[in-house]
C-alpha cells in the first residue's frame, strides 16, 4: 500500500476535484442563461465541502457537474488528474458507478422495493455476485441502523428513514466522492441531524469526501469548509 | 446480470398485472389465432389425404371424355370397354389389381323399406383397388362373377336404411326389378371429405350389372392400383400411352379419356386448404402486430411512469445499456408470456376446434415455435423504441420529473 503510493507519486499530486475556470450555459440567443460563469474550485480528498447559496445562484449545476451528471460548457475538470470533459456519456457512467454515490433531497429510492434491494442496486451495476450483494447492503443498511428494516419498502418508512436507506445506498459501494443535494431538505430538526451525523460519521471514519450542496447554515456547520455561490460565481469561502 | 433484469421484468410485470394482462391480450390472441388457423388446417389437410387413402392406395382411375374443368372443353370420348381393362392388366408391369367399373342410381327395396342409392358392378378387384373391407358375410365367389349371378353386397348405409338391426344375410332385396340375395356387407367408411356418403352403395358382380341392369357391355371407369413403391406417375403415363394405342388417337391430337392419380387429387385438394390456412393466418398475423402496437404504448406509458427511476438508476451508474435492456426485456418478456399463453390458448382452442370439426388434431412443433419467435420478435421490435427512449433520458431532468 505505501509502495504504492509511494510509485504513484505523479497521479497522487493531483488533487482530488479541481475545476478551473468552469461555465455552464443553457440555451441559445435570447434564452441564454449562465448558470456558471467561471468557476474555479479544488477539493481534496478527504474534506467535507458544504455549497451553499440562494436558489438560482448555481450551486446545484455546479453539483451536477462535479457528480458527472452535466458537463460544462467550458473549462476544465479534473476528477483524479482525469480530464472529465474528454469521457464519453459511457465512461461518465462508469465514473459514476464506481466512484461516485448520490443522495437526493427526495430520496428517490425504488418504489414497492424493499430497503435492502434499493440498497443493492449500485453493486448490480457493479456486476457484484448476489451473495456478496446481500451481505454488504445489510452491512450498510445496519450502518445506518436500518438492518431491522431491510424488508420494508420505501412506503412503509418515515422519511427520515428513507433518506438512512439512501445513505446507506449511496455509501455501500465504498464511493470515493459522496454527492448529497440538500439531504435534509425533506426532514424535520431531529431527523437532519441524525442524517448530518451519518454523513459526518462517513466522512471522518470511512474516509469519503463529501460535497453536500444545502442552504441551511445549520447543516452546513458540520461541512469542514463551506462554499457560497452567488450568480453562478463563487462568492466566498470559510 | 441478464438473469438480474430478466427478473426485475417479472417484478414489474406482476406489479400491475391487470395492465400487463391486457397488454399482452393482443399477443396472446394473435398467437392463439395464428395456431388454431394452421392446427385445423393441417388437420384438414391430414383428413383429406386419408379419406384419400380411403379411397384406395396407389389408385388410378381411368374414365372416358376429357373434361378441363366447368365451362371448358369438354370432348366426350368412347366409352371403355372390358377389353381395356383386360390390356392393361396384361401389358402394364407393377400393378396389384385392375378393377373395371360401372354404376348406376337405383332404387333397392326390401319389405316395405325403400332407398334410393346408386349400385355398382365390378369384380372382387375392386374391393383391393378401393380399399373396402367386408364386415359381415362374404365377397363373390368366382363363379358368381363369372356367372352374373344376382347376388349382392351392401354398403352400410343401405344395410342400415333397409334393415335396421336386422342381420340381411341370406335376405333377398330388390334393385329395381331384379331380386338380389344378400350375402354380405362392407366395413363402414364414413362421409368422404368431399361430403359424400361412401357407404351409400350396392354391390353386384360386373356382369350382372350390364347383363340384366344396364344393358351395355362398356363399362363407365377402370380402377388400377399400383404397387408399393411404384410411381404412380409413371405408371399413369403408361396407361395413356397403352390406351391411346388402343384407341388409334393420333400424334398431337388430344385425349379423348382421363386417367387421374389420386396424388393429383391430394395435391389439389391440399393446395386449396393451403392457401386457405395462409390467408386465414395472415389474418391472426395482424393481430399480433395490432398487439405489438399496444406494448409499444404501455411501455411508453411505463418509461414515463418512472422517469425518476430511470433518473436513479443514471445516478447511480446505469448506463445507457443497462437501461436499454431493462426496458428492453422487460418488453420482451411480456410479450414472451403473452405468446405462452397465446401457444396454450391456441392449442387447447385447436383440440376443441379439431373435435367440432371432426378433424384430427394435428400437432406441428413449427408453428409453436414459430409463433414464439415471433412474440419475442414483437417485444423487441415494438419495445425498442420505448426502451430508447428511456436510455436517453437526461439523468438530471429525469431526476427533477414529477
Amino acid at each position: 500500500m505505501e509502495n504504492k503510493k509511494i510509485n504513484n507519486f505523479e497521479s497522487s499530486r493531483h488533487p482530488l476535484i479541481e475545476l478551473a475556470n468552469v461555465t455552464r450555459i443553457y440555451g441559445t440567443g435570447d434564452a441564454r442563461v449562465s448558470a456558471l460563469k467561471g468557476i474555479d474550485l479544488c477539493i481534496e480528498n478527504g474534506e467535507f465541502v458544504a455549497i451553499m447559496g440562494a436558489s438560482g445562484s448555481g450551486k446545484s449545476t455546479c453539483m451536477n457537474v462535479l457528480g458527472c451528471m452535466d458537463t460544462p460548457t467550458s473549462g476544465s475538470y479534473l476528477f483524479e488528474g482525469i480530464d472529465v470533459g474528454l469521457l464519453s456519456g459511457n465512461q461518465r457512467a462508469l465514473l459514476r458507478r464506481y466512484y461516485f454515490g448520490f443522495v437526493f433531497q427526495g430520496f428517490n429510492l425504488l418504489n414497492r422495493t424493499s430497503a435492502l434491494e434499493n440498497v443493492e442496486l449500485p453493486l448490480i451495476y457493479r456486476r457484484i455476485p448476489a451473495g456478496e450483494r446481500k451481505a454488504r447492503a445489510l452491512e450498510a443498511l445496519s450502518a445506518v441502523g436500518l438492518d431491522n428494516r431491510w424488508k420494508h419498502t420505501p412506503a412503509e418508512l418515515s422519511g427520515g428513514q428513507q433518506q438512512r436507506v439512501a445513505l446507506a445506498r449511496a455509501m455501500v459501494s465504498k464511493p470515493e466522492v459522496l454527492f448529497a443535494d440538500e439531504p435534509t431538505g425533506n426532514l424535520d430538526s431531529v431527523r437532519s441531524l441524525e442524517v448530518m451525523d451519518l454523513l459526518t460519521e462517513f466522512n471522518k471514519i470511512n474516509k469519503i469526501t463529501i460535497i453536500m450542496v444545502t442552504h441551511d447554515p445549520e447543516m452546513a456547520k458540520y461541512a469542514t469548509r463551506q462554499i457560497i455561490f452567488r450568480d453562478g460565481m463563487i462568492q466566498g469561502s470559510k | 446480470m441478464l438473469w438480474e433484469t430478466f427478473l426485475l421484468a417479472l417484478r414489474e410485470i406482476r406489479r400491475n398485472v391487470m395492465r400487463s394482462s391486457l397488454t399482452a391480450l393482443g399477443i396472446i390472441i394473435g398467437v392463439a389465432s395464428v395456431i388454431i388457423m394452421v392446427t385445423l388446417g393441417a388437420g384438414a389437410t391430414a383428413k383429406v389425404t386419408a379419406d384419400i387413402g380411403e379411397l384406395g392406395k396407389n389408385l388410378i382411375h381411368i374414365r372416358p371424355g376429357q373434361w378441363h374443368g366447368p365451362g371448358g372443353a369438354h370432348i366426350r370420348g368412347n366409352p371403355l370397354e372390358l377389353s381395356d381393362a383386360a390390356a392393361i392388366e396384361h401389358q402394364i408391369p407393377d400393378l396389384i389389381a385392375v378393377a373395371p367399373a360401372s354404376n348406376k342410381a337405383i332404387h333397392a327395396i326390401y319389405g316395405n323399406q325403400n332407398w334410393s342409392t346408386s349400385v355398382t358392378g365390378s369384380t372382387n378387384a375392386f374391393l383391393i383397388v378401393r380399399n373396402w373391407e367386408i364386415g359381415m358375410g362374404r365377397k363373390f365367389s368366382e363363379s358368381e362373377i363369372k356367372g352374373g349371378k344376382s347376388v349382392c353386397i351392401l354398403g352400410s348405409t343401405v344395410k342400415k336404411q333397409l334393415f335396421g338391426g336386422e342381420n340381411p344375410i341370406g335376405a333377398m332385396i330388390r334393385l329395381g326389378r331384379i331380386s338380389f340375395k344378400v350375402i354380405g356387407v362392407f366395413r363402414p367408411k364414413g362421409q368422404s371429405s368431399f361430403g359424400t356418403d361412401q357407404d351409400d352403395f350396392v354391390f353386384i358382380p360386373l356382369k350382372t350389372l350390364q347383363r340384366r341392369i344396364t344393358g351395355k357391355t362398356t363399362v363407365s371407369s377402370i380402377f388400377v392400383s399400383a404397387m408399393d413403391g411404384v410411381s404412380t406417375k409413371k405408371v399413369k403415363k403408361e396407361i395413356e400411352l397403352l390406351m391411346r394405342e388402343r384407341r388409334h388417337i393420333k400424334q398431337g391430337k388430344e385425349d379423348d379419356f382421363r386417367v387421374m392419380d389420386m396424388q393429383e387429387i391430394v395435391n389439389m385438394m391440399t393446395r386449396t386448404t393451403g392457401v386457405l390456412t395462409a390467408l386465414l393466418s395472415a389474418v391472426a398475423a395482424v393481430s399480433l402486430v395490432v398487439g405489438g402496437i399496444g406494448i409499444m404504448n404501455i411501455m411508453l406509458v411505463s418509461v414515463t411512469e418512472r422517469t425518476r427511476e430511470i433518473g436513479t438508476r443514471l445516478a447511480i451508474g446505469a448506463m445507457e445499456r443497462d437501461v436499454l435492456m431493462q426496458f428492453l426485456v422487460e418488453a420482451v418478456v411480456l410479450s414472451s408470456l403473452g405468446g405462452i399463453c397465446g401457444i396454450l390458448l391456441g392449442l387447447a382452442g385447436a383440440s376443441a376446434g379439431a373435435r367440432a370439426l371432426s378433424v384430427p388434431f394435428v400437432f406441428k412443433p413449427g408453428i409453436v415455435a414459430i409463433a414464439f419467435a415471433f412474440s419475442v420478435a414483437v417485444g423487441i421490435i415494438f419495445g425498442y423504441f420505448p426502451a430508447r427512449k428511456a436510455a436517453r433520458l437526461d439523468p438530471i431532468e429525469a431526476l427533477r420529473h414529477e
